[in-house]
């Protein structure tokens, strides 16, 4: 084909001035081990798009995946007196490999004692109603936020993360001052005549509550919020023009467009709320039996590592469960978008 | 009432009968947004079973006296009634009023038809009911295949038309719409103007909307309010807004005018003569309130001035002299744009009667300009 050449640079096929990055790219590619690498890359089918996913992926294959498959093989060895505690699970003897020892024991014995079990069903129970009572007085606060004026919006929000500044420790202590019977709650009550005898509320499971949903609010108000100050506000006009209550728009409108934040929300607080440890053994009474006190008795006080590891294996696997349903309904809910 | 009065008939214009009870009142209402008047001190009557329309330009405060009206904003001052109830303690959610919302408020999360259900559900209708009220006003907007959609799969033409299905589907006694056709093409748009006509016609509804389209509230008006900076300038029937507009505002807001500005040289009981340096003298067949000598403006319509190449007989009065300096052709018209001798330019518009070869009348021609005493208007301000 013959004709007057294009004007146009890509026409002809000369591109226009690399980027910076490009010129760095092209720089490397000098050096043969980086151009080796990315040969390789090229052989396994990495592609440039491929390798800035494969970043995040490899982060949690580093830490969370390997960490995870440590504590899988350690929960199948035996306590053992001795350091490390437990037996090896590949059996070495003078450089020789003579099998691998599996030891079921531990997670009979989880499904056997109905202590595991009751810890487990407990941490459960108590995170689920201490999400909901944290979604309760969440949903409220990001919606009063999302509404406020602008120029209000960011010192409230800082107001929400301000606690964050103090150690999570201390302010879980902290509560202790104020449950305790001779604390600043049962004082004042009884200062304002309201009750006679001091109201038994620390080392019970009401004063885990309490702490759970003090220490998680802020994981429930923020993608509540994040949701909510996108929120449309004329939809509410326009369901009140259509002879909608508000507080009946509210369900109809509000909650259904925050679900995702809702959804969010919920994750955030109930996940971390299940394996809780510094909560239930300052707050909480020796009846309050949660995973994750259970899980540092037999990690530190009976040093059974084995042991504590098939707990943690099984907590894991009890949340992650949720987690992946709980995915696969938002992806669900984004695709109905 | 007794029987021996049969129904009088109702007046086609009840806003000039005294009698008349307005179906809408606002009295001396004013909304303001911090330092910005968005509506500033508007008193207006509206009756039962009109289509009035508001018109003006962007930021006027056009949508916020709907919303005003709505419920969704409190005036800053003055009252507004709706069928005799002052309606300053009356939430949106019970007054008698539907809005279709300029950015159309569609609920993202619901189907097509649960959009227009809506209003209907919070009426607690029975099941039935609603399914049929669904299917009229999709068949109504023709939209009847896209029930199931959600607002975000359909364009913007037929979102429009699922909120103004919503708006219609309670039947209220005062639909407020705002902008309601300006996304559909011209086709779709006249043949909503019919149905929404038709609609009003069968249920009585009144009609308050904003439009941006002259025709169009030309067309479907019953009074046409020219709006202004949070004030109404002019509230007037479709002809009267645009034969006799109030102010030199209205007249070039409304349609085309040129404007000559000229002293009251006579002022009789049925007519005027004006002596305009840009025009000579102009005599309209209207009495003018406004003694000799002082400033006033005369707004010619375009199409009601004629164009010759040849001197009139008369050419003392509502006659000038200039050149062709540009032709614009419309297909039906062809715009003259005719500089005078001092550089003013006036617009003259003529129908094309006959197929255009060769133009009687073409660039750089000496043309004279004429109309007749019933032609222009005479403006104070
Ligand atoms: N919530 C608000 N806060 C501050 N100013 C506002 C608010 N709403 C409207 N305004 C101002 O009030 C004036 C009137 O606005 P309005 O929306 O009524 O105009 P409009 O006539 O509907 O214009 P358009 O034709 O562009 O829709 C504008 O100057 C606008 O900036
Ligand atoms: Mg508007």
């Amino acid at each position: 084909m013959s004709g007057p050449e294009p004007r146009i640079a890509y026409l002809a096929g000369r591109h226009a001035e690399p980027t910076a990055l490009e010129r760095l790219f092209y720089r490397l590619m000098a050096v043969p081990a980086f151009a080796a690498l990315v040969a390789l890359a090229d052989r396994i089918g990495l592609t440039r798009r491929g390798a800035v996913i494969a970043i995040p992926y490899g982060w949690l294959v580093l830490f969370c995946l390997l960490p995870f498959l440590i504590v899988l093989k350690l929960s199948f060895a035996e306590a053992e007196l001795a350091q490390p505690p437990y037996t090896p699970l590949f059996d070495w003897v003078d450089g020789h490999f003579r099998g691998i020892r599996v030891n079921i024991e531990n997670y009979r014995l989880l499904f056997e004692d109905d202590l595991y079990w009751r810890s487990y069903l407990n941490s459960i129970r108590i995170a689920f109603t201490s999400t909901l009572l944290a979604l309760a007085i969440g949903l409220p606060m990001a919606y009063g936020m999302a509404r406020a004026p602008l120029a209000w919006r960011t010192p409230l929000l800082m107001m929400v993360i301000l606690p964050f500044w103090t150690s999570f420790l201390i302010r879980v202590y902290a509560w202790i001052g104020i449950l305790k019977n001779e604390g600043l709650l049962n004082g004042a009550l009884m200062q304002l005549g309201l009750i006679d005898q001091p109201l038994v509320i620390l080392n019970t499971e009401i004063a885990v509550h309490i702490g759970i949903v003090y220490s998680y609010l802020p994981f429930m108000i923020l993608p509540l919020y994040a949701n909510l100050e996108k929120m449309d506000w004329t939809l509410l006009e326009a369901a009140a023009d259509l002879g909608c209550r508000p507080a009946r728009a509210f369900w109809t409108i509000t909650v259904p467009l925050a679900l995702p934040g809702i959804v969010a929300g919920c994750s955030l607080v109930f996940i971390p709320a299940v394996g809780e440890f510094v909560i239930p053994d300052l707050l909480g009474g020796s009846d309050t039996v949660m995973i994750g006190k259970t899980l540092w008795v037999e990690f530190f006080q009976n040093r059974d590592w084995p042991l504590s590891s098939a707990v943690a294996v099984l907590l894991l696997l009890a949340l992650v469960l949720p987690i992946v349903l709980l995915q696969r309904q938002r992806a669900r809910l984004e695709a109905a978008r | 009432m007794s029987a021996m009065h049969a129904s009088p008939r109702k007046p086609a214009e009840p806003w000039n009968d005294p009698a008349a009870v307005p179906y809408i009142r606002l009295r001396e209402v004013s909304k303001a947004f911090g330092p910005v008047n968005a509506v500033d001190r508007i008193s207006l009557d509206i009756h039962r079973g009109e289509f009035f329309s508001l018109l003006g330009p962007s930021g006027c405060g056009k949508t916020t006296l709907l919303r005003l009206l709505a419920g969704f904003e409190t005036p800053t001052g003055g009252v507004i009634e709706i069928d005799g109830t002052d309606m300053s303690a009356v939430p949106a959610h019970r007054r008698p009023v539907n809005m279709m919302f300029q950015s159309y408020a569609l609920f993202p999360h619901m189907s097509v038809a649960q959009n227009i259900a809506f209003g209907l559900k919070q009426d607690r209708l029975p099941k039935a009911d609603i399914a049929t009220r669904v299917d009229e006003m999709l068949g109504l907007v023709q939209l009847a295949k896209l029930g199931d959609r959600k607002p975000h799969q359909l364009s913007g033409g037929q979102r429009q038309r699922v909120a103004l299905a919503r708006a219609l589907a309670k039947r209220p006694k005062l639909l407020l719409l705002d902008e309601p056709l300006a996304a559909l093409d011209k086709r779709l748009r006249e043949q909503t103007q019919f149905e929404l006509m038709a609609v009003q016609e069968r249920l009585g509804i009144t009609f308050v909307i904003v439009t941006h389209d002259q025709e169009e509230a030309m067309t479907m008006s019953s009074r046409i309010a020219v709006m202004d900076a949070g004030h109404i300038r002019q509230v007037a029937p479709p002809a009267e807004v645009y034969e006799f507009p109030n102010s030199r505002y209205v007249a070039t807001f409304i349609g085309d005018a040129n404007i000559f500005e000229g002293r009251v040289e006579r002022a009789a009981s049925d007519s005027v003569t004006i002596h305009s340096a840009e025009a000579g003298r102009l005599f309209v067949d209207r009495s003018v309130a406004s003694p000799v000598d002082a400033t006033v403006w005369v707004a010619v319509r375009p199409e009601k001035i004629a164009i010759a190449a040849e001197p009139p007989a008369d050419a003392s009065v509502n006659c000038v002299e200039g050149t062709v300096f540009d032709i614009g052709y419309l297909g039906d018209m062809s715009i003259f744009h005719v500089a005078l001798a001092g550089g003013r330019r006036v617009r003259v518009a003529q129908a094309n009667r006959y197929r255009l070869v060769d133009r009687a009348i073409t660039w750089s021609d000496r043309v004279w300009l004429t109309w007749p005493p019933g032609a222009g208007v005479v403006l104070l301000t």
